[in-house]
């Protein structure tokens, strides 16, 4: 859901959009994603179920991962939200969007964006998970093309080279 | 040249045919730009939002606008009245399969619904949010019906019949009875059998459907952007529902985040935006919401089967006798037909055996359920279980090893090519070898010793196996015979450009198996650059060749076979050129990584780049009879076999607990025979996921429906699908039979694992609870039908 009608009221919020301050005037039902999709702009937030389940609008906020399609734009006042566009340009997951290519850790790429973001969670919560721990973690976040085993593949071996392992 | 006799273009030196290369479009989608519909606005763009049917059969008697209307933001409220004038109903029938038949289906509901969920007035706003507002506010006046909800009464005299004009509720049917297959049930040693339930489950793409429709009044050209499989195929319908010169209605086709069958139909939601963009003559976006995905996007299966299966002393199958009902929706789907499935499923069951005595008899019935339509894997993953399930039974009845009895049985060898009592005609199979592949894959020794001792210590492990056939690569056999414009043959485009590098324009399409890989590796190899120097255009009717796009695992034997047919002729034309520069012989001259060479000593004499530049700028300096032809189009068609199948092993390795009935997966073994291996990455990885969408449906996925048609899990929270927890590692292995049905040998992948796996899991679950004497066939294997099944609730 984006924009409300013409009568309903609306309220002005600042978000720190990967790194940059946004103002707009917002109705209280606009989700963070569709927030960030339509009104930044920025579409490599997905969203495949709207109520919380599949992990494809997976974002940052204030450093951890949340579900943009459960979070209001409202709620992300002055926050600093991070987006797989603001991860990317970050740099910081390089290695693991490159581990990911390797591997053939997507396929349509829908689930993808968040996937990353919640590898990238993990591998700087737990910098050693073991395939059990990876799996486990990427439980909230749906693929239906790979079947998931390149996905845990590319963050295990993302983990390893991290840690200075040859993979 | 390289063609000399003995070396095949596969092999030319640098050659990518058989390598793991990157995808050259998986970097925008990690970086999260990629290009979905929804992703996409126009100006003066509205959204489409629409009123459904909260039941599953009824009569319309009233739809009051008004308040809808009244919203602001709201431009027009349409409902069927609205569309009449420029709009035609479609009819889901095809010629071939003879007595099928369906009825006339519009965009929204023409005075009656036949589902829930059926659209019944769209709303057209400025934002979506408003669009679903006024949705909610449409006042439909409705006066329920009856509603068919039973597939095994659909045909009863006292059942209502849901479309009158039609007679009756079946939509479909198809009898074989080949050999004599009563003789052999009568000398039968042992005979196995059960009644199978395949339960109703859907694709639940990540990306839910998607379109915008764009009429432009001016120059009447209709443009699309769609989430869809196949660009051509609707090109075709909506000029021809909606009037329109076809000429001028153009598809465009960016990022897809998953198909699976899902985006190849016709769905009234999506041609009722392309209606009502002819009606305003602005764009209009549909996205639909997962939950409407779940009462529209087509389901699959849905079927009862009883089968049998009788076997002389020796194991070997003399007989297989099935009879097959399918619980489709109120309509047979538009153009593909909703009798596709359980055509294939006469077709293929007990496709690796080589028994000569079968009969089956397959119906389709409607019901006021959701539509149900081909899906990955179409009537494989039923065929595959039937078959394998009854094998297994024999093999325990007769004291012989799964594996062994499978062996026993197998059409041998020197049988190909070999027409099955179906009809079905097979070029050349290696189910021996591929079975004996997977045992050593497996350690499957190993594994028995290991389940035996833990059957002592109360853990019951259980393996699972299957064979299978798989129909890929179609000729015009599936659905051009039938009368739909389906294209079997595609198309693709190579040019030299000025730079050096090659673009290849192509008629099948990208839904994230990786076509424009292969396609693009197919090319550098048969015109000699490199990987780095090709680029790849898929999807926009206005540039590929004409093509039929992404079905029954055609993207690589059909699409990759033109790909290299236009890149041998290319590289042909431009060594003529070269020859004439160089003055030289083309014969005496190849391509090699971007440059020409001399072809005996390898020395480079020109690097392609050069080439182009003379040819493009400075034609003046050729000589006048020398036309440069650096752009060359090819297209393949398959003949010689309707379809050429695949085959493949699959072995599951389960645990069952006795206690919770909970199943776990812990290993998965396939190895599959798609021909010649273009990308062996793409081939595990196609199989992992198909694997996968196979195990989905036979441990949680299905649609429930109440007796009075109402969907009751139709969302994700409620509709379980696979997770990465609780997905096995799947193990994958190669056997390479290419068919001679073209140069390049290579078959299809997509649906194979799909199809085996849901028979695997099955095997698996049987074998580890052999002991208690259950058989578990009514899929999903929920814990509480195993506990059922053993007795314990
Ligand atoms: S879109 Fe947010 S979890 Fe699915
Ligand atoms: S790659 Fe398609 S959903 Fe994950």
């Amino acid at each position: 859901m984006s924009g409300g009608n013409a009568m309903e009221k609306t309220y002005p919020v600042t978000v720190i959009v990967n790194g940059t301050p946004m103002t707009a005037l917002v109705p209280a039902r606009l989700t963070l994603a569709d927030f960030l999709r339509n009104e930044a702009e920025l579409t490599g937030t997905h969203v495949g179920c709207e109520h919380g389940v599949c992990g494809a609008c997976t974002v940052r906020v204030d450093g951890r991962t949340v579900r943009g399609c459960l979070t209001l734009a409202v709620q992300c006042d002055g926050a600093e939200v991070e987006t797989i566009e603001g991860a990317t340009e970050d740099g910081r997951i390089k290695d693991l969007q490159d581990a990911f290519i390797e591997r053939n850790a997507l396929q349509c790429g829908f689930c993808t964006p968040g996937f990353l973001m919640a590898a990238d969670e993990l591998l700087n919560d737990n910098p050693s998970p073991t395939r059990e721990e990876i799996r486990e973690h990427l439980s909230g976040n749906y693929c239906r093309c790979t079947g998931y085993q390149a996905i845990v593949e590319a963050v295990e071996m993302t983990a390893a080279r991290r840690r200075g392992e040859a993979q | 040249m390289s063609d000399r006799p003995g070396i095949s273009v596969l092999d030319r030196p640098n050659s990518y045919i058989g390598r793991t290369v990157e995808r050259p479009n998986a970097r925008r989608l990690v970086q999260g730009r990629g290009a979905f519909v929804d992703d996409m606005k126009l100006p003066r763009m509205v959204h489409l939002a629409f009123c459904r049917s909260p039941y599953a059969h009824a009569e319309v008697v009233s739809i009051d606008k008004a308040e809808a209307e009244a919203l602001p933001g709201v431009i027009r409220v349409v409902t069927m009245e609205d569309l009449k004038d420029i709009m035609t109903p479609w009819v889901g029938v095809l010629d071939h399969l003879k007595g099928i038949k369906s009825a006339e289906q519009w965009p929204l509901a023409n005075g009656k619904v036949h589902w829930q969920g059926e659209p019944v007035a769209a709303v057209v706003a400025t934002s979506r949010a408003i669009a679903e507002d006024a949705a909610d506010l449409v006042m439909v006046e409705y006066n329920e019906l009856p509603p068919v909800t039973d597939m095994m009464t659909a045909l009863d005299p006292e059942t209502p019949v849901i479309h009158k004009e039609l007679g009756d509720n079946l939509c479909f049917e198809r009898n074989v009875d080949e050999g004599d297959v009563d003789k052999a049930f009568a000398e039968a040693a042992f005979v196995a059998e059960e009644t199978m339930r395949f339960n109703r489950h859907t694709g639940v793409t990540m990306e839910p459907r998607a379109i915008i429709c764009d009429y432009n009044p001016a120059d009447e050209v209709l443009t699309l952007h769609m989430a869809v499989q196949c660009p051509h195929m609707s090109k075709n319908l909506y000029a021809k529902h909606l009037g329109l010169d076809e000429n001028k209605v153009r598809v465009i086709c960016k990022d897809v985040g998953g198909s699976f069958g899902i985006k190849i139909h016709t769905y009234s939601d999506e041609m009722a935006a392309g209606a009502i963009t002819v009606l305003l003559g602005r764009p209009v976006k549909f996205v639909a919401d997962r939950l409407e995905s779940f009462v529209t996007d087509i389901h699959a299966r849905d079927h009862v089967v009883k089968a049998r299966m009788a076997f002389n002393a020796e194991g070997e199958i003399t007989a297989l006798d099935m009879d097959d009902v399918t619980g489709i929706g109120p309509y047979s789907v538009y153009p593909r037909t909703s009798g596709i499935e359980a055509n294939q499923v006469v077709n293929l069951t007990g496709g690796p055996y080589k028994h000569r005595n079968y009969r089956c008899r397959a119906r389709v019935v409607f019901l006021n359920k959701n539509v149900m339509c081909q899906y990955r894997g179409v009537g494989h993953p039923i065929a595959v279980a039937i078959a394998e399930h009854l094998i297994d039974r024999g093999a325990v009845a007769l004291g012989l090893d799964p594996v062994e009895i499978r062996h026993r049985n197998f059409i041998p060898d020197d049988a190909y090519p070999y027409t099955a009592p179906s009809g079905a005609i097979y070029e050349r199979q290696s189910h021996h070898q591929c079975l004996d592949k997977l045992v050593e894959m497996m350690d499957y020794k190993g594994l028995r010793a290991e389940q035996a001792a833990l059957r002592e210590k109360g853990i019951y492990r259980g393996i699972g196996f299957v064979s299978l056939v798989e129909v890929t690569n179609p000729s015009p056999a599936f659905y051009g015979v039938g009368g739909a414009r389906i294209a079997s043959q595609d198309g693709c485009t190579i040019r030299l450009d000025p730079t050096g590098g090659i673009t290849c324009i192509t008629g099948v399409t990208e839904q994230g198996q990786g076509t424009e890989t292969i396609v693009a590796q197919i090319a550098a190899s048969a015109v000699g650059v490199s990987m780095d120097n090709v680029r790849v255009i898929t999807g926009d009717t206005d540039v590929v060749p004409y093509g039929g796009g992404t079905w029954a695992s055609r993207g690589a034997g059909i699409g990759g076979e033109a790909a290299l047919q236009a890149g041998k002729e290319l590289r042909k034309n431009i060594l003529k050129v070269a020859a004439t520069i160089l003055q030289s012989d083309p014969e005496a001259l190849d391509i090699r990584d971007g440059a020409i060479i001399d072809a005996d000593t390898g020395t480079e004499r020109m690097p392609l780049s050069e080439l182009g530049r003379i040819a493009y700028f400075r034609g003046d300096t050729l000589p006048h009879d020398v036309q440069p032809e650096l752009v060359v189009t090819r297209h393949f068609v398959s003949r010689g076999f309707p379809f050429v199948f695949t085959n493949a092993a699959h072995a599951c390795h389960v645990e069952v607990d006795i206690e919770t009935g909970m199943v776990k997966l812990l290993k998965y073994w396939v190895v599959e025979d798609c021909g010649t291996v273009i990308n062996p990455l793409l081939v595990e990885e196609q199989t992992r996921g198909g694997v996968v969408q196979g195990l989905g449906p036979a441990l949680f996925e299905e649609c429930l429906y109440s007796d009075e048609g109402q969907l009751q899990n139709g969302s994700m929270a409620d509709y379980l699908v696979p997770m990465a927890a609780e997905m096995p590692d799947i193990v994958v292995g190669h056997v390479e039979t290419p068919t001679a049905t073209s140069e390049l040998g290579a078959k299809g992948v997509g649906e194979a694992g799909t199809a085996g796996a849901p028979g695997a899991v099955m095997n698996a679950i049987n074998d580890a609870l052999g002991s208690f004497n259950v058989s578990l066939a009514d899929m999903p294997f929920t814990p509480e039908k195993v506990l059922r099944a053993l007795g314990k609730v």
